[in-house]
């Protein structure tokens, strides 16, 4: 029993290894602009104009201003 | 037994992850890659140049950056030996070729779409240069392209250029 959770642990384990992130030379999609988490600017703005009037907490995005929602 | 399995199956995964960079004193791995015009470039054949191998992709912002400042170095050092040869990456070659038209090269261009290449010298980010004195040793590995390391490069190319080959 004990070994049969061991091996299914070590396949588990050795599993996640086989997914290696990618290589320098292969992240030719993942230096594309559209990959970036702020790549629309003025969206990226209003995501996180909402999400600090809802949360009514602010601070940590370079976006000045209080949890009021006015501005 | 089951002790043993288990020593083999840890020291398996930590073998599978664990990769060595190529640093400086290490020999240069075999290059042998196409140019665009099909001719064949070895690296084995420049031995007694000072070879500067760099690995670069038409995505890459630094690439751009370095392709002029390259330029500059053969310009001023081919007469003393230095050979500049840049492994481009791209699966595309089309790619490539947009990014020659706006950053023309006057070194040797070859291309590995297969990815071999930097595979067996280990590239690490893009572009990584590596500086190879004239025995096929690597003098220098340059993670990037940073304007602040030019000079340093520089420096490095010039005095590989100075020591020659081994007597």
């Amino acid at each position: 029993m004990k070994a049969a959770f061991a091996f299914v642990l070590a396949c588990a384990l050795s599993g996640c290894a086989a997914y290696a992130p990618p290589q320098a030379w292969e992240k030719q999609y993942l230096a594309k602009p559209a990959m970036q988490f702020d790549y629309d600017k003025l969206d990226a703005k209003n995501v996180q104009h909402i999400y600090f009037s809802k949360e009514g907490a602010a601070g940590g995005y370079g976006i000045g201003g209080g949890g009021c929602g006015c501005n | 037994m089951k002790r043993a399995c288990h020593l083999l199956l840890g020291i398996g995964l930590v073998a599978s992850s664990a990769s060595f960079a190529l640093g400086p004193g290490d020999a240069a791995p075999a290059l042998r890659l196409a140019s665009a015009s099909g001719q064949s470039v070895e690296l084995d054949k420049l031995r007694g140049k000072v070879v500067y191998v760099d690995f670069w992709a038409s995505w890459c912002g630094p690439c751009k950056r370095s392709f002029p400042w390259m330029n500059d170095m053969l310009a001023k050092y081919r007469a003393q030996g230095l050979e500049i040869v840049a492994v481009n990456v791209d699966r595309k070659r089309e790619d490539a070729e947009r990014f020659l038209a706006a950053a023309p090269a006057q070194f040797t261009v070859v291309y590995d779409a297969s990815g071999s290449a930097p595979a067996a010298w280990q590239v690490k980010a893009m572009p990584t240069s590596y500086l190879i004195d004239a025995n096929g040793t690597i003098a220098l590995v340059e993670s990037g392209f940073r304007d602040e390391r030019k000079g340093e490069v520089e420096d490095r190319i010039r005095a590989v250029l100075a020591a020659g080959p081994r007597k």
